[in-house]
């Protein structure tokens, strides 16, 4: 009743032996979680442009530190005060040495009796300080106010959030009602206590960013950690006896580390402007130390007659903040493709 | 719900009570005293002057006479404003200041609103694009810089709105948009990623399929849901609005709070500075407070009582 089918090796058939590992092959070259963000970021061209915008200004203004340092920014030169932007070479009125003076374009090195050799890329300020000169320095506080912050979300943010979600419980909820507590506390409030115990300046500054920049950070470090707690690896790492601290700087640091660069990213640009908004209503940074804050305060009391010294200072610090709002989208959308859209 | 706002409130208080008690010893710590020549006054008028502003008492019992104050709406005495109560220089100024933060307010959330909607209806064309870069132009340009231009190009140059100063409803235009525009990049951004969220769930494929217009789709479904989140935002909001309102006032000289907060701090004077800094406190918490009940009781889904815990 059954028909046995006789089979012998001849009815069989060789397949190609190229074919055979094609299927297996796989098509694309595997990629490392970095790599894949940046092969990702890459893509994204307003990333890429604010990344190199922002590479450059940490060249420039950290590389000009031998240049521009505190013997440059308070020589001054009354005789060269108030002069406009001149390139040489360039024939366009406002980049030339000429300013616009009651509706008509004047050169104003000549009237001052500046020396031909003698010309400022951007002008110069009230006191005939070079304005270029000043940019470079206040970017430099611009980054260095970045940097600090930075430093503050990844020390303090990253261990205090670790912690908390890890020990879970008690301690868990004593360090939440601290959180809570701080950041209910306008940040302006406590730099200006800050500036009330120590003296306006960087010190002060840097204080009120210490205590107050980490806070949302230490929130979405603990959150995520509370998930990455109960995940297998941590578990079978749990049961094969390593300490807390390998298992945290081994299993959770690497699976935060996309939340910690996104998260870093929002902070710097708040940190900038705030820096900014501190030197503008002066109770930042102060003379002879000059920051974009400062230069946009000296400028706007005389926008109206001398418009350049507030739209420079005030390009560059709208183009650092650009530059790291773009990055920061660029990066996000990078680390975590499933926010895409 | 009743346990959780209590509980809410304690913490409310408590917080409070340490923004106070760290205001007043460090105000204490400072180095100097609160006389500006004392080398030129006499033992016996130094002690008068001590006497009449309660320096002579121990520091715990001038401590619970500030808390005790406090308690009632006493925030001492200014240094500067011609020794007024800091109370009165605060409630004569609270209405410039509130008026102003309600109009950006209003400004921003409304207009955020009708921007990132219309970027999410026509996701990734030009108009997507464009409401995009506007949203991360008005984030990264910090509100001074506009007020100043704005200030100096519209009402300088073209005359239509006035410069400075306080009186009608002209005098609020630019610094509401100066103070707004970032409130409003920040919702057109989440209101957009929000509603194109909302744009692909199946409910709104119902409404498609039965064949509701895209304007009914938007507003009877899309926003609404993409609305809630955006009431979390509102403690960030008030706070960007705080910190504006003081370099916004005095770039158009209104008188308002920041305005007088900024004076006190350049001019050292403290108990106008403590005054300012527990409104600043107070008004924070209040709005922390008010947003999480809000949000509880339009979006039933979030449990109050649960904490996280």
């Amino acid at each position: 009743m059954e028909e046995k089918l006789k089979l012998g090796p001849e009815n069989f058939e060789a397949l190609p032996k190229a074919e055979e590992l094609d299927n297996e092959k796989i098509a694309a070259p595997s990629l490392t979680f970095v790599q894949d963000a940046w092969r990702r970021l890459k893509m994204n061209k307003g990333a890429l442009i604010s990344f190199i915008i922002i590479v450059l200004m940490i060249i420039i203004s950290f590389g000009s530190t031998p240049f521009i340092n505190h013997d440059s920014l308070v020589k001054s030169a009354p005789k060269y005060a108030n002069l406009p932007a001149k390139i040489p070479g360039v024939p366009i009125n406002g980049l030339n040495g000429k300013l616009k003076v009651s509706g008509e374009w004047v050169d104003e090195y000549k009237q001052n009796n500046v020396p031909d050799n003698k010309y400022f890329v951007l002008g110069t300020d009230y006191l005939g300080h070079s304005l270029a000169e000043r940019i470079i320095y206040g970017t430099k506080i611009s980054l260095i106010v970045a940097l600090v912050a930075t430093f503050f979300d990844l020390t303090l943010g990253v261990a205090y959030g670790i912690v908390s979600g890890w020990r879970g419980g008690r301690v868990d909820n004593v360090m939440q009602r601290i959180i809570e507590i701080i950041s209910s506390i306008p940040s302006l409030v406590i730099v200006v206590l800050m500036l009330i115990v120590l003296k306006p300046g960087m010190t002060s500054i840097i204080a009120a960013i210490a205590i107050s920049s980490w806070t949302t950070m230490a929130r979405m470090i603990r959150a995520e950690t509370l998930q990455l707690k109960s995940q297998e690896y941590v578990l079978a790492a749990r049961t094969l006896g390593e300490s807390p601290w390998k298992i945290a700087w081994k299993h959770l640091v690497p699976n935060l580390s996309s939340i910690i660069i996104i998260q870093t990213m929002y902070t710097i640009p708040t940190a900038i402007f705030f820096e900014a908004f501190l030197s503008f209503i002066g109770i930042g940074i102060s003379a002879p130390q000059t920051s974009l804050g400062v230069l946009l305060n000296d400028g706007q009391k005389n926008f109206q007659f001398l418009p350049y010294q507030m739209w420079y200072p005030a390009i560059v610090l709208c183009v650092l903040m650009i530059a790291f709002n773009l990055l920061g989208d660029g990066l996000r959308d990078a680390f975590d493709p499933k926010t895409r859209r | 719900m009743r346990k959780y706002l209590l509980k809410r409130v304690f913490y409310m208080i408590l917080t409070l009570f340490l923004v106070a008690t760290i205001t007043f010893f460090l105000m204490k710590l400072m180095p100097g005293t609160p006389y500006s020549n004392q080398q030129k006054m006499t033992a016996q008028q130094i002690q008068i002057m001590n006497e009449q502003y309660g320096l002579n008492k121990p520091m715990w019992m001038q401590y619970l006479i500030y808390l005790g104050g406090m308690l009632h709406g006493d925030l001492g005495v200014s240094f500067q404003f011609s020794n007024q109560p800091v109370s009165y220089l605060i409630a004569s100024r609270i209405g410039a200041s509130a008026q102003l933060g309600i109009q950006a307010m209003i400004f921003g959330v409304v207009l955020g609103i009708v921007i990132g909607s219309i970027a999410a209806v026509n996701k990734n064309t030009w108009i997507d694009t464009l409401c995009t870069i506007l949203s991360i132009i008005g984030k990264s340009v910090p509100n001074f810089v506009l007020a100043v231009l704005l200030q100096f190009y519209i009402a300088l140059k073209l005359g239509w709105f006035p410069i400075a100063d306080w009186g009608g409803f002209s005098y609020t235009v630019l610094p509401t948009i100066a103070l707004g525009v970032g409130p409003l990049a920040e919702t057109a951004r989440f209101i957009r990623t929000g509603m194109v969220d909302v744009l692909n769930s199946d409910y709104i494929e119902l409404a498609k399929a039965k064949g509701m217009s895209r304007y009914g789709i938007v507003w009877h479904h899309a926003l609404r849901n993409s609305l809630i989140p955006l009431v979390t935002l509102i403690g960030p909001y008030t706070v960007a609005l705080m910190t504006g309102s003081m370099v916004i006032e005095n770039i158009f000289s209104i008188p308002g709070i920041g305005e007088q907060f900024v004076k006190s701090i350049l001019t050292n004077d403290y108990p106008t500075i403590m005054g300012v800094t527990m409104l600043f406190s107070a008004g924070l918490v209040a709005v922390i407070l008010l947003t999480d009940i809000i949000y509880g009781i339009i979006d039933p889904r979030i449990r109050l009582s649960g904490s996280g815990d």
